[in-house]
């Protein structure tokens, strides 16, 4: 349309407004197109951001008052708000730490040996990313309650599985993260190059020293992906955990409560220091990727 | 009597039940030799040369080393290393970390670990490269410092697989020379696998030739090239003439065989092997070329044919001659007596051939006599 429109221009004494209008967008379609995008996807950040140094007044931070340092100078200034920070933290700390272990493990031998179950598992792996969040949530309810009724009640400790908690929280996040952490690491095992494992062996590596100083920091990048991820989604899943928690709370969970009846400023504050931390992690990992290339 | 390196004794290896990428080879590879394993795409080099290394398990035979079985040891416990065809440079090391990674594994002190890879970059004309990464090489470059990696650990053999593939083939010649060189300066058993046969030949000391798993022939270049005993090793190394022959009894040191026409040519009798229908051959440059009246020495063999083509080839002319109406050979006369204006042979002019008896050689694989289509 817009070629045609300007092969015909040199015809015409002047031209029209819809061809001026064509060769505008033709222009700058996609520059306006681009910033439209990425406003829309900053703009809940930005406006979290900005409230977050709003003054309070009354009990939800939905309208602009007036500027304030208030909720940054007393982060984690409200009843609950700090134990359900650190149980977070350390939910996705241990989380992180465990299904990126276990992930990267499970990824390296899928992509590695030829094994009798390896397609299947390699299905398996995707069931939970798959699955919707509240069908997963659910059935892990159902589990963990049943757990502490017979038969099972006679082998699984009292406490360890039922009442809900801190551990049942754990175990369904690695559960899930196992899952993502294996997609990222497979895809970078993707492009490994076997023979370098075998160059290492050949030159005297046994299989642990291979793996150490061949595979891992040629696959790190990857595992570092891996781990960022799993610990983003962990820190800020509610779905899952809502089923899992029983009287635990994390921060998602903390804020679910206490929005009923209160949405205080330190929520936006806590928000803006989350994204903070993200943003710096992924700079960093970024920039170690380049050096290491 | 040289001491025995690298020994296979009935190595077979199966992919699945349908490949035999190796079929009970037997080999013995000596101290201080350049061996070279010779043959078509698929023929089983590799698989070969991995099995000595260690990175395939064979599905049955034995390998030995220095006397000693490690058929079932994986590849760090084996006395050998390996130059890889893409030469599997470690990405994320330096080049002097690349060099001295077999010598860290064995806990090498730093200072020894200094010296060895300083002195192996100079013995692969890089001294100065240690700080630089796999990426900032060239091809050639790449191609040494996988070497030096090999060399440092003083290995009792050495395997290269087709080291010098991924290099132009200017580079190759130079590099061809250079790896020669580095193997006579070190001493150390090169057993090296490549389908390039001039490379081969340059090279080695001992050349096996291989085909479909197994190996044809195995010798020194020189007795692949002048005495082949298969039809592949004869069309493989360069051009052969092969004849349908029947043996027709003795006259001295040769046998006396009749071929295409009725023609009678003598072999020595020590290449048969008692069978009476087989198959001989006749190099393309050791054939002389005479006129048809021409007086032909007694000892020579001769044939009668007719010159249907002649290409000008530079240093030399190709001609091809029919005998008998039935077999084209082909003759090499180097361009010594040619005259300005053209060939001294033209086409359709009557021709005798002549060559020496003992540059005759037999075919022996089982078959030959019924198949043979002269090349
Ligand atoms: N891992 C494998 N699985 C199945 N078949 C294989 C495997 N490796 C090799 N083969 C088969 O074994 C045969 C010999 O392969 P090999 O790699 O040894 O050949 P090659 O002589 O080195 O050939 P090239 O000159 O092309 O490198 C081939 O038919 C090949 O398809
Ligand atoms: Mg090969």
């Amino acid at each position: 349309m817009t070629a045609i429109a300007r092969d015909l221009a040199p015809a015409r004494p002047r031209p029209g407004a819809r061809q001026r209008l064509a060769a505008w967008v033709d222009r700058w379609g996609l520059a306006v197109y681009t910033v439209a995008a990425v406003a829309y996807l900053l703009m809940p950040i930005a406006v979290m951001i900005a409230f977050s140094f709003n003054e309070q007044v009354g009990k939800f931070n939905y309208q602009w008052h007036a500027f304030s340092l208030a909720a940054w100078l007393n982060p984690f200034g409200r009843p609950g708000m700090e134990s359900a920070i650190i149980t977070s933290l350390q939910i996705a700390f241990i989380s992180t730490l465990v299904a990126t272990a276990l992930g990267t493990l499970i990824a390296v031998s899928l992509t590695r040996y030829q094994f009798p179950g390896r397609s299947a598992t390699n299905l398996f792996i995707f069931l939970p990313m798959a699955t919707p969040e509240i069908v997963m949530g659910a059935s892990l309810l159902t589990l963990f309650v049943n757990t502490a009724q017979a038969p099972f009640d006679a082998i699984i400790p009292k406490g360890l599985l039922f009442p809900l908690g801190f551990n049942t929280i754990l175990i369904a996040h690695i559960m899930f993260n196992i899952s993502y952490v294996v997609v990222t690491v497979k895809a970078r095992m993707a492009g490994f190059d076997r023979r370098l494992e075998e160059a290492a062996m050949d030159l005297g590596a046994n299989e642990w020293t291979t793996f150490w100083r061949v595979t891992f920091p040629l696959i790190f990048p990857g595992i570092l992906a891996a781990a960022l991820l799993a610990f983003s989604l962990s820190i800020d899943d509610f779905v899952v955990t809502n089923f899992t928690s029983g009287l635990t709370n994390t921060f998602p969970i903390w804020v679910w409560g206490s929005i009923r009846n209160s949405l205080p400023v330190q929520i936006n504050v806590v928000g803006t220091m989350i994204f903070g931390a993200a943003v710096l992690l992924v700079l960093g990992s970024t920039l170690l990727q380049r050096r290491g290339h | 009597m040289p001491e025995i390196d690298v020994r296979l004794v009935d190595v077979t290896k199966r992919f699945g039940p349908d490949v035999i990428a190796v079929d009970r080879i037997n080999l013995e590879v000596r101290d201080g030799e350049f061996f070279s394993l010779l043959g078509p795409s698929g023929c089983g080099k590799t698989t070969t040369l991995r099995m000595i290394g260690g990175f395939e398990e064979p599905t049955s035979g034995l390998i030995e080393l220095q006397g000693q079985d490690v058929t079932w040891l994986p590849p760090y416990r084996r006395n050998v290393n390996t130059v890889f065809q893409n030469y599997a440079l470690f990405p994320h090391l330096s080049i002097y970390e690349n060099v001295a990674f077999g010598l860290r594994r064995r806990r090498v002190p730093d200072r020894e670990i200094r010296n060895r890879v300083t002195e192996m970059l100079q013995l692969v004309e890089l001294p100065g490269y240690e700080k630089r990464r796999p990426s900032q090489l060239s091809g050639g470059q790449a191609q040494r410092v996988a070497l030096a990696r090999a060399l440092i650990n003083r290995p009792a053999v050495l395997l290269l697989d087709e080291p010098l593939g991924a290099l132009d083939l200017k580079l190759r010649k130079q590099m061809q020379v250079e790896l020669k060189r580095i193997q006579q300066e070190v001493g150390i058993t090169f057993i090296y696998v490549t389908h390039d046969q001039e490379e081969a030949m340059t090279m080695s000391d001992r050349i096996a030739v291989m085909s479909a798993g197994h190996y044809e022939q195995l010798g020194t270049p020189e007795e692949l090239y002048e005495r082949p005993t298969t039809r592949f090793v004869a069309g493989f190394l360069g051009v052969s003439n092969m004849l349908r022959a029947t043996r027709l009894g003795e006259d001295g040191a040769y046998a006396l065989v009749e071929v295409v026409g009725g023609s009678r040519v003598r072999v020595p009798r020590d290449r048969f092997d008692g069978r009476v229908e087989v198959e001989v051959g006749v190099r393309p440059e050791k054939i002389r070329m005479l006129a048809s009246d021409a007086e032909v020495p007694a000892q020579l063999n001769r044939l009668p044919g007719r010159v249907a083509h002649a290409s000008y080839m530079g240093v030399s002319t190709q001609y091809i001659v029919q005998v008998a109406d039935q077999a084209d050979l082909t003759v090499y006369e180097q361009n010594v007596e040619r005259t300005v204006e053209g060939s001294i042979h033209r086409q359709g002019e009557a021709v005798t051939l002549a060559w020496m008896p003992e540059h005759t050689f037999v075919i022996r694989d089982a078959g030959a006599a019924t198949g043979a289509e002269p090349d």
